[in-house]
C-alpha cells in the first residue's frame, strides 16, 4: 500500500446514534457508534439488510443528521458546519460511488466527470476529466450521455467523477450491486487501482463477503451496533 | 460563470427528451393568445380610432365661438400635423320663393382630414333615398355650394341653380349625401350646406353677435396628435374647447372602451390559464429533477450554486418559450387581420412592437412566479437521497410557494385591465376562488374517501386514488375548476356583450327622428304613418324652460364659471316631458319612480347632468316656462343608456303637472331604407318638422360592432387553446405516477379493462369537481365583472351549473383516458426496469 501515515485519522466517530419515530415508536437504527478509519485503511462495512450500514454511510458523508454524537472529518466537526459548509467538504474531501451509480441524465459522460470540479470552481477541469475517463478505459465514451452507457461503463463514469477532485476519502455503497458478478469484478479492480494509485482511503458497504475481504478490515455491522 | 453552462446543457437535455412539453406548450400558448390580442387589438384600436375619425372629419378638434387664434395652427405646423379650418353658423339660404334655414360649413382646402365627403349629381329629390353615390373632388371651388338632400328637398333645387346666401349668389354643384361632422346630434342635423371658405367674408354673414362655431382640424400621428393635444390643452382659453373622438361620440366611446377591455380580459384569460398550466406541470418537472440535486448536493454545490443554476434555467426557458409566443402572436394576428379585412373596411395599420415586450415581460413572469418557487424547494433536497430514493420526497406545495407568482398576475392584470376596479375584481375573485374551490376540494375528497370501502372494483381504487394523492388532486381540481371558470366567465360575459350591443343597436333601431310636431299635427300624422302601412311610434311631449332656481336660491351662469358645459345648461333652454313609464333604456341609480297616479310634483334628472349642476336628491328645481315658473322636486336620479338612439330627456314629470303649458312633440322611429319616398313625402306633408336621418351614423356604428365581435371570438379560441393546455397538464402531471402504477397493477395480473375503469372514475370524480367548481365560480365572477366593471345586464344563467359540470366531467375523462393511453400499453417490465 502506497500510504505513508497510518496513525493519522481521517474518520472519527463518537457515541454516533440515529433513531427515527415511526408514529408510536421510536425506532434506534445506529446505537453509540464509536469508529476510527486512518489515512490510506481500506475498511469494508458489512451486514445484513436493515443493519444499519448505509445509514452509517450517509452519516460519515454527513448528508444525513445523526440524533446524537460525532463524526470528525478530518478533523472537523461535520455536525458543527451548516448543510452548505457540510456540501463545500464533500466536495473538497469525498468522493462516492452508489449502486445506482446517480448520473445526471442531462450531461455527457465527459460533463458528469467534470461536474464536482466545476462546482468547485477548480481550474483545467476538462483536461482532469479526459485523462480519468482515459483512465477508467472511456476515452471513446465521452460525449456519450449516460443512457447510451451500459451500467459499467455508467459506474466507470461513477468512478472518474469520484476520483476527478483527488478526495481523501471514498464512499462507496454497494458499488457492484447493480451490475452483473463479472462486470462487478471488473468495477472493484477498477476502484481498488485508482485506491492505490491515488492514495485515498476507501470505505465500502457492500453484503458480499468476496468483496469485503479485499478491504484491509472489516467492520461487521448488526441492529445498529457495530460487532469488531 | 460554469453554473450557468450547466443550466444550459440541462435545458438543452430535458428540452429534447420532451421534458418541458407541458411548461413549454403552456407559455407558447398563453403568450401567442396574449400577443395576438395584444398586436391586434393595437391594431384594430387604432384603425377604429381612425374609422371613428371620420366621423370626427380630423384626429382632433379645437372649437371656439371667437376666431382661434393662430398659435394653435402653428404649433400643430410644427409637430407636422395637416390642418384644415371649419366655419360653421346657421344661416338662411334661399332661391327667390322659399327660404330654409341651414347649417353653414365655410370650408377650407383639405376638408375633411379623416374620410370623405359623398356626393351624388342625381338631380331629382323624388327618386330613391339612397342614389348612387361617389367621393367628391376636395372642396366646393369658390363661387359655387354643396348642399344636402334636405336643401335641394324644401327649396326644390337641381344642380346648376343658384341660391342666395347672404351677400352673395352662390351656385349648387353637388348634392351632398354624407360628410364627417362630429356633431351627429339631432339638434344639429337640420339642412346643411357646405361652402368655400374663400367666399365666406364676401356673404357679410359673419357679424358681432352671429353664432359662429370656428373649428380647428388636426390630424397626423398619433403621437404626434397627442403631444398636440396636451401642448392645446394648456393653453386653452375659456371660449375654447378640444375634442377627440372620444369626447365627441358616447355611444362609440362606450363600446370602444367595452371592447378593448374585454379583449384584454380575454387575453389575461389566457395568461390565468397558462398559471395553472405551469403550476400543474412543474410538480413533475419537480418530481424529475429530484435526483440531479441530491447528486449535486453529495457532490458539494452549495445552495446558492442550485439557485443560480435554476434560475438562469428558468430565465432562459421563458425567453425561448416567450419568443416562440410571440412569434406565432404575431403570424396569428397577421392571419386574423387578413381573414378581417373583408370585415373590417379599412386597412389595418402596423402594429407597434408593445405587444411583444408585453410578451416576453408577461412570459418570464409567469414561468418564474409558478415555477420557481416550487422548483426552489430542490435545492433543499436532502442528499442522502442519493443513498435511499425514499426520502426527498417534496411535500404538496404551499400556497405561499405562490405568492410572488399570484402577487406578480394581479399586478399584470390591473395594469394590463387599464382598469384598477376590473383588475382587483378578477384578481379578488381569483384569490377567492382558489381558497373556497381548495378548502371545499378538501372536504369533498375527505367525504368520498369515507364511501371507498362500501364501493366495488373500479371505483375503491379511483377513489384510494384520488385520496392517497389527496394534495395533488385537489391542485389539479382547483387549476382545472379555474381554468374552466375561466372559460366559462368570459363566454357568459362575451355573449352578453356581443347580444347587449345588438340589442342596443338592433336593425330595427330608430334611424329617423321627428322634431317639432305640433298638438294640432298629431292626427294628421298618425293618419300619415297609417297610409304607409306603419304604426305610430310613440311621440313624446317637449316643453322648452330655463332652469332658475334650485332650492328657492336663484342660478345664473357665472354660479358656474368654472365649469363650461354646466354654464352652457344653465344659459341655454332644457327639454322637459312628462311621462308615467320609466323608458326601458333608463335605470334608476338613485331614488324612487314614481307611482302611477301621483299627484305630487315630482321630477326625475339624469344622473351625469345632476353631477354637473351639483344637484341632489330632494332638491327642488325651478324652471322658467314661457314666463310662468313650475317648481318640482326630484325623486328619482336615472342614468340613461345614450347609445340606443332614442329620444331620452334629461328632465322628465309625472303626466299632469305640465300639460298646460305650450308643447310640442317628438319622435325617433325606424323606415326602411327602400322607404326614402316616404320621408319626402313626409318632408312635404309636414313642412314645419324638422326630419332628422341618422340611418348613417347608426349604420357606422352597427358596422364597427360587428367588427369587434368579430374580433373578440377570434380572440376567445386562444383562450380556448390556453384551456386545453391546463387540461394536457393535468393529466401529464401524474402521468409517471400511473405509468408506474399500471407497470405494477399490471404485474399483479390486473386487466387493461380494470385499470381503465378505475382510473376512469378518478378522472370523472377529478373533472366533475371542477366542473362544479368552475359552475359555482362563474356565476358569482361573472355577475360582478358584468355588472360592476362592463356594465351590463347580467341574467343568471341556471344552464351554467349543467354546461359546466358536464364539459368537466366529460372534458377530463376524455382528455384522461386518452393521455393514460400510452401507460396502458406500455410493457410493465418495461416500466419497472426503467424505475429501477
Amino acid at each position: 500500500m502506497a500510504n505513508n501515515d497510518l496513525e493519522q485519522p481521517i474518520v472519527r466517530t463518537h457515541a454516533l446514534t440515529k433513531q427515527v419515530n415511526t408514529g408510536d415508536q421510536q425506532l434506534t437504527i445506529l446505537q453509540n457508534i464509536d469508529l476510527t478509519i486512518h489515512t490510506g485503511e481500506a475498511v469494508a462495512i458489512i451486514g445484513a439488510s436493515g443493519s444499519g450500514k448505509s445509514t452509517l454511510l450517509g452519516l460519515l458523508a454527513g448528508l444525513d443528521l445523526p440524533t446524537s454524537g460525532k463524526v470528525h472529518l478530518d478533523d472537523i466537526d461535520i455536525f458543527a458546519l451548516d448543510e452548505d459548509q457540510r456540501a463545500a467538504l464533500r466536495g473538497k474531501i469525498l468522493g462516492f460511488v452508489f449502486q445506482s451509480f446517480q448520473l445526471l441524465p442531462a450531461l455527457t459522460a465527459l460533463e458528469n466527470v467534470m461536474l464536482p470540479l466545476e462546482l468547485m470552481s477548480v481550474p483545467n477541469a476538462e483536461i482532469t476529466a479526459r485523462r480519468l475517463l482515459d483512465r477508467v478505459g472511456l476515452a471513446l465514451r465521452l460525449h456519450h450521455h449516460p443512457k447510451q452507457l451500459s451500467g459499467g461503463e455508467q459506474q466507470r463514469v461513477a468512478i472518474a467523477r469520484a476520483f476527478a477532485t483527488a478526495p481523501k476519502l471514498l464512499l462507496a455503497d454497494e458499488p457492484t450491486g447493480n451490475l452483473d458478478s463479472a462486470t462487478g469484478v471488473q468495477i472493484i479492480e477498477l476502484m481498488f487501482e485508482l485506491n492505490r494509485e491515488h492514495g485515498t482511503t476507501l470505505v465500502l458497504v457492500t453484503h458480499d463477503e468476496t468483496l469485503s475481504r479485499r478491504c484491509s478490515r472489516q467492520l461487521r455491522m448488526a441492529d445498529g451496533k457495530l460487532m469488531q | 460563470m460554469n453554473h450557468y453552462l450547466l443550466s444550459l446543457r440541462m435545458l438543452r437535455r430535458d428540452w429534447r427528451a420532451g421534458e418541458l412539453n407541458v411548461l413549454v406548450l403552456a407559455l407558447v400558448i398563453a403568450i401567442s393568445g396574449l400577443t395576438t390580442v395584444g398586436f391586434f387589438a393595437d391594431r384594430v384600436g387604432m384603425a377604429l380610432a381612425r374609422e371613428s375619425n371620420q366621423l370626427l372629419g380630423a384626429d382632433l378638434l379645437i372649437m371656439s365661438s371667437k376666431p382661434l387664434p393662430p398659435h394653435f395652427a402653428e404649433e400643430a405646423g410644427k409637430l407636422g400635423l395637416t390642418i384644415s379650418s371649419m366655419t360653421k353658423f346657421p344661416s338662411m339660404i334661399s332661391n327667390g320663393d322659399g327660404n330654409l334655414l341651414t347649417e353653414i360649413k365655410a370650408v377650407t382646402e383639405g376638408y375633411p382630414l379623416r374620410g370623405n365627403i359623398h356626393v351624388t349629381s342625381q338631380s331629382s329629390t323624388l327618386a330613391s333615398a339612397y342614389p348612387e353615390m361617389r367621393l367628391a373632388e376636395g372642396i366646393p371651388t369658390p363661387g359655387t355650394i354643396w348642399v344636402d338632400d334636405k336643401v335641394m328637398t324644401r327649396l326644390d333645387l337641381k344642380t346648376g341653380d343658384m341660391v342666395d346666401i347672404g351677400a352673395i349668389q352662390l351656385k349648387v354643384t353637388e348634392q351632398i349625401t354624407r360628410e364627417p361632422d362630429h356633431s351627429v346630434g339631432f339638434i344639429n342635423m337640420g339642412a346643411r350646406a357646405l361652402i368655400n371658405a374663400q367666399d365666406l367674408a364676401e356673404t357679410e354673414l359673419i357679424q358681432e353677435g352671429s353664432r359662429v362655431s370656428y373649428q380647428l382640424l388636426v390630424a397626423g400621428e398619433m403621437k404626434a396628435v397627442q403631444q398636440f393635444r396636451e401642448l392645446a390643452q394648456a393653453r386653452l382659453a375659456k371660449n375654447q374647447k378640444i375634442e377627440g373622438i372620444r369626447d365627441a361620440r358616447p355611444e362609440i366611446k362606450a363600446a370602444l372602451e367595452r371592447a378593448e377591455k374585454f379583449l384584454s380580459l380575454a387575453a389575461l384569460v389566457s395568461v390565468v390559464l397558462a398559471a395553472a398550466a405551469i403550476a400543474l406541470a412543474v410538480r413533475r418537472f419537480t418530481l424529475r429533477h429530484l435526483d440531479g440535486c441530491a447528486i449535486m448536493r453529495s457532490l458539494g454545490a452549495s445552495q446558492k450554486q442550485l439557485l443560480n443554476m435554476y434560475l438562469s434555467y428558468f430565465v432562459l426557458l421563458g425567453l425561448i418559450a416567450s419568443s416562440i409566443g410571440c412569434l406565432i402572436g404575431f403570424a396569428a394576428q397577421q392571419i386574423l387581420a387578413h381573414w378581417l379585412t373583408d370585415i373590417v373596411e379599412t386597412a389595418l395599420p402596423w402594429p407597434t412592437w408593445w405587444p411583444a415586450v408585453h410578451g416576453m415581460l408577461v412570459g418570464l413572469v409567469l414561468l418564474v412566479g409558478f415555477a420557481l418557487p416550487p422548483v426552489l424547494n430542490l435545492r433543499s433536497v436532502p442528499a442522502l437521497r442519493v443513498l435511499r430514493r425514499d426520502v426527498g420526497l417534496p411535500n404538496a406545495h404551499s400556497l405561499w410557494g405562490y405568492f410572488f407568482g399570484l402577487t406578480a398576475l394581479s399586478l399584470l392584470f390591473i395594469w394590463k385591465a387599464h382598469d384598477v376596479k376590473l383588475g382587483l375584481y378578477i384578481v379578488t375573485g381569483f384569490i377567492c376562488a382558489i381558497a373556497v374551490f381548495g378548502g371545499l376540494g378538501w372536504i369533498l375528497i375527505k367525504l368520498l374517501s369515507k364511501l371507498r370501502h362500501q364501493a366495488g372494483g373500479a371505483w375503491r381504487y379511483g377513489l384510494a386514488s384520488i385520496h392517497r394523492r389527496a394534495a395533488s388532486s385537489i391542485l389539479q381540481a382547483v387549476a382545472l375548476g379555474l381554468g374552466l371558470m375561466a372559460l366559462l366567465v368570459l363566454t357568459l360575459i362575451q355573449d352578453d356583450l356581443i347580444k347587449d350591443w345588438h340589442a342596443s343597436l338592433p336593425p330595427d333601431a330608430p334611424n329617423h327622428f321627428l322634431v317639432n310636431v305640433q298638438t294640432d299635427q298629431l292626427q294628421p300624422l298618425e293618419e300619415f304613418f297609417q297610409q304607409y302601412g306603419m304604426s305610430q311610434p310613440p311621440l313624446y311631449p317637449m316643453i322648452r324652460g330655463r332652469l332658475i332656481k334650485i332650492n328657492g336660491k336663484n342660478v345664473s351662469p357665472q354660479d358656474y364659471a368654472e365649469n363650461v358645459q354646466a354654464e352652457r345648461l344653465v344659459r341655454r333652454d332644457f327639454n322637459l316631458s312628462w311621462t308615467d313609464k320609466l323608458a326601458r333604456d333608463n335605470t334608476i341609480v338613485q331614488g324612487k319612480w314614481w307611482k302611477e297616479d301621483t299627484q305630487a310634483a315630482e321630477m326625475s334628472i339624469e344622473a351625469d347632468i345632476a353631477k354637473t349642476l351639483r344637484i341632489k336628491l330632494g332638491d327642488e328645481l325651478t324652471y322658467d316656462i314661457a314666463g310662468h315658473h313650475f317648481s318640482a322636486k326630484i325623486t328619482s336620479l336615472r342614468k340613461v343608456d345614450w347609445d340606443s338612439f332614442r329620444v331620452n330627456f334629461f328632465v322628465v314629470v309625472p303626466p299632469g303637472l305640465l300639460e298646460e303649458y305650450p308643447a310640442s312633440y317628438i319622435t325617433s322611429f325606424y323606415v326602411p331604407p327602400k322607404e326614402g319616398a316616404m320621408m319626402h313625402e313626409l318632408v312635404r306633408a309636414f313642412p314645419n318638422i324638422l326630419v332628422v336621418d341618422v340611418a348613417m351614423v347608426i349604420g357606422q356604428v352597427q358596422q364597427m360592432i360587428q367588427q369587434v365581435s368579430e374580433a373578440i371570438k377570434f380572440v376567445f379560441i386562444f383562450t380556448m387553446l390556453a384551456g386545453f393546455a391546463v387540461l394536457y397538464a393535468a393529466i401529464a402531471a401524474t402521468q409517471d405516477e400511473r405509468i408506474y402504477e399500471a407497470a405494477i397493477f399490471r404485474t399483479l395480473g390486473a386487466k387493461r379493462e380494470q385499470l381503465s375503469r378505475a382510473w376512469a372514475t378518478e378522472f370523472a370524480i377529478l373533472g366533475g369537481l371542477s366542473g362544479l367548481f368552475a359552475s359555482a365560480g362563474a356565476s358569482g365572477l361573472g355577475y360582478v365583472i358584468g355588472k360592476y366593471a362592463l356594465h351590463l345586464d347580467y341574467a343568471f344563467n341556471p344552464w351554467i351549473w349543467l354546461t359546466g359540470t358536464s364539459i368537466g366531467l366529460i372534458g377530463v375523462l376524455t382528455a384522461g383516458l386518452l393521455g393514460t393511453r400510452a401507460a396502458l400499453s406500455t410493457p410493465p417490465l418495461l416500466t419497472l426496469r426503467k424505475i429501477a
